[in-house]
């Protein structure tokens, strides 16, 4: 039981991360229909925001997580404009051919200008693990559970309340109507990529504060197992991103728990196989046909 | 007020629409009719910018806008009610509503719009925190007319308003469509139910493979044994 409860914590505080993620590979999806392969990348870049901002800037943690998610925002919507925006007409698997080409970019340019091998993230908080029944938790796992929770929450209000949000869905729905309405895609798409890169900024702040260690090519598995966890959830769903990523952190670390740390990946894919035969849609996701 | 001028649209590899001409007045409302495939819609979506005509002009209170962005159309005052409808399924009507003013900045006149809207359409005002894919056909071609009615428009266009609607929604479709219009909105109808729209239409064009056949009044092209022929059923 104590096990259980321990690696519980564990893995809500490894999910909430995948769950940032994933959010932004779902909401992207969700309005361009794009699977944004560089999305991983872009959590290595708040990373190393937040490790030179602290380092260099000597940055507290707000500081360092809020400035990585605007740089991390604005970094998304440059990609969008440079990269995606021009094949906003062509064959899909153009734009995805390309976002992989962006995290080939995105990993190798960083490797080139700040160096491939790894290094220790700044500790901008002291941590302290306090005891309670038995179980161990830290400071810095509460504040990855909280500033995720809460970065969910806002991004829900911002969806369902503001007017951009509800733009956002609408031209997610019928980006022709949208259009109709008066709705700018360009800058409903903006937007989106902001939202989601900045989900991402934060996410890669908060993994360097929990793993300590950060390098260019840390985007790599984290962004696969989030992309995971959005198509778990239902891709296109933002209460789905949140629950797979929730589902894919507690899988892994349950999987390390019993002693099959070397299959942990596997498991992650195995549980996607499962779910794509059963829920071909995913948990959350609509089971709609595709308009021709 | 509206004035289309030879103007061609290509859809794809065909030539959708074929240099075709007509204008609409202010305070008129006027129809396109024709068979499906004669490049109603096409033009819509042309006038409307959401296609790019190959040659040709549309002109609109005397400015060019066949270069025009979507959203600057709309806040000139063009408001599109597409064909199908294409209401925003998982917003709510309000929120559907809400989308159909997106580009107003005078809140304190949006209020009333909504009440006018509501006024025309009683039931979506009861409707409205439902979510609008859960409206039926006739309600949701309701929300779409309700939706660009948000953006206070001084020209409408209609496509094909009454396709797939029971005859009870049809008539109620067609006489709030006569409201609109002697509320103040210029109208452009496009229907394939000719009569009916013949029938409230000031003037009207037919179009056929693309080109305008024959134009003249309403009451003169429901008259004419050619249109009585092809498109009223004899």
């Amino acid at each position: 039981m104590q096990t259980f409860g321990q690696q519980l914590i564990n893995g809500l505080s490894l999910g909430s991360i995948y769950a940032l993620l994933a959010l932004g590979y779902t909401m992207v999806y969700g309005i361009i229909k794009l699977i944004n392969f560089a999305h991983g990348d872009i959590y290595m870049l708040g990373a190393f925001w937040g490790y030179y901002s602290i380092n260099y800037f000597h940055f507290n943690f707000i500081l360092a997580l809020l400035s990585a998610m605007l740089v991390c925002a604005v970094i998304g919507v440059v990609i969008e404009y440079f990269a995606y925006r021009p094949l906003r007409h062509s064959a899909r698997i153009t734009a995805l051919i390309t976002a992989i080409g962006v995290s080939f970019l995105l990993e190798n340019g960083m490797s080139y200008l700040v160096g491939a091998n790894a290094r220790s993230f700044p500790q901008a908080i002291q941590v302290v693990t306090y005891h309670w029944l038995g179980l161990r938790i830290s400071n810095v796992q509460i504040l990855i559970l909280g500033t995720a929770c809460l970065l969910m929450v806002l991004l829900e209000v911002i969806i369902k309340k503001t007017k951009m949000g509800k733009a956002m869905r609408a031209v997610s729905v019928d980006p022709e109507a949208a259009q109709l309405v008066g709705i700018n895609l360009n800058h409903t798409i903006s937007f989106t990529f902001a939202l989601g890169s900045a989900m991402a900024g934060a996410a890669g702040v908060l993994i360097g504060l929990y793993y300590n260690s950060i390098d260019p090519l840390m985007g790599m598995t984290p962004g696969i197992k989030a992309f995971v966890a959005a198509v778990i959830g239902g891709i296109g769903s933002v209460p789905g991103a949140s629950v797979g990523g929730f589902i894919i952190g507690i899988l892994e670390t349950a999987v390390q728990a019993v002693g099959l740390s070397a299959y942990k990946d596997a498991v992650v894919y195995f549980v996607l196989i499962v779910i794509l035969l059963v829920l071909p849609a995913g948990i959350f996701g609509k089971n709609v046909k595709e308009k021709v | 007020m509206l004035k289309v001028k030879d103007l061609v649209v290509n859809y794809g590899a065909i030539q959708a629409v074929k240099k075709v001409s007509f204008d609409v007045e202010q305070g008129e409302i006027v129809t396109l009719i024709g068979a499906n495939g004669a490049g109603k819609s096409t033009l819509l979506h042309a006038i409307s910018g959401l296609m790019r005509s190959t040659s040709g002009s549309i002109t609109y209170l005397d400015h060019p806008i066949q270069k025009t962005a979507a959203p600057k159309i709309v806040r000139a005052g063009i408001s599109q009610v597409p064909e199908g409808r294409h209401i925003f399924p998982g917003l709510s009507v309000q929120e559907n509503l809400q989308m159909g003013a997106f580009l107003r900045r005078d809140r304190a006149q949006l209020a009333q719009t909504y009440q006018t809207v509501y006024n025309y359409f009683p039931i979506l005002k009861k409707r409205r925190h439902q979510d609008a894919a859960t409206l039926s056909g006739g309600e949701q071609q309701m929300l779409a007319m309700g939706r660009a009615l948000m953006a206070h428009p001084k020209l409408m266009l209609l496509d094909e308003p009454s396709m797939g609607l029971a005859p009870i929604f049809i008539n109620e479709i067609f006489d709030i469509i006569q409201a609109i219009n002697q509320a103040g909105t210029t109208v452009l109808l496009i229907e394939q139910n000719a009569k009916q729209a013949l029938k409230i239409a000031d003037r009207g064009y037919v179009l056929a493979s693309g080109q305008v056949k024959l134009s003249g009044t309403g009451a003169e092209l429901l008259a004419n044994p050619d249109v009585q022929k092809a498109y009223l059923g004899g």
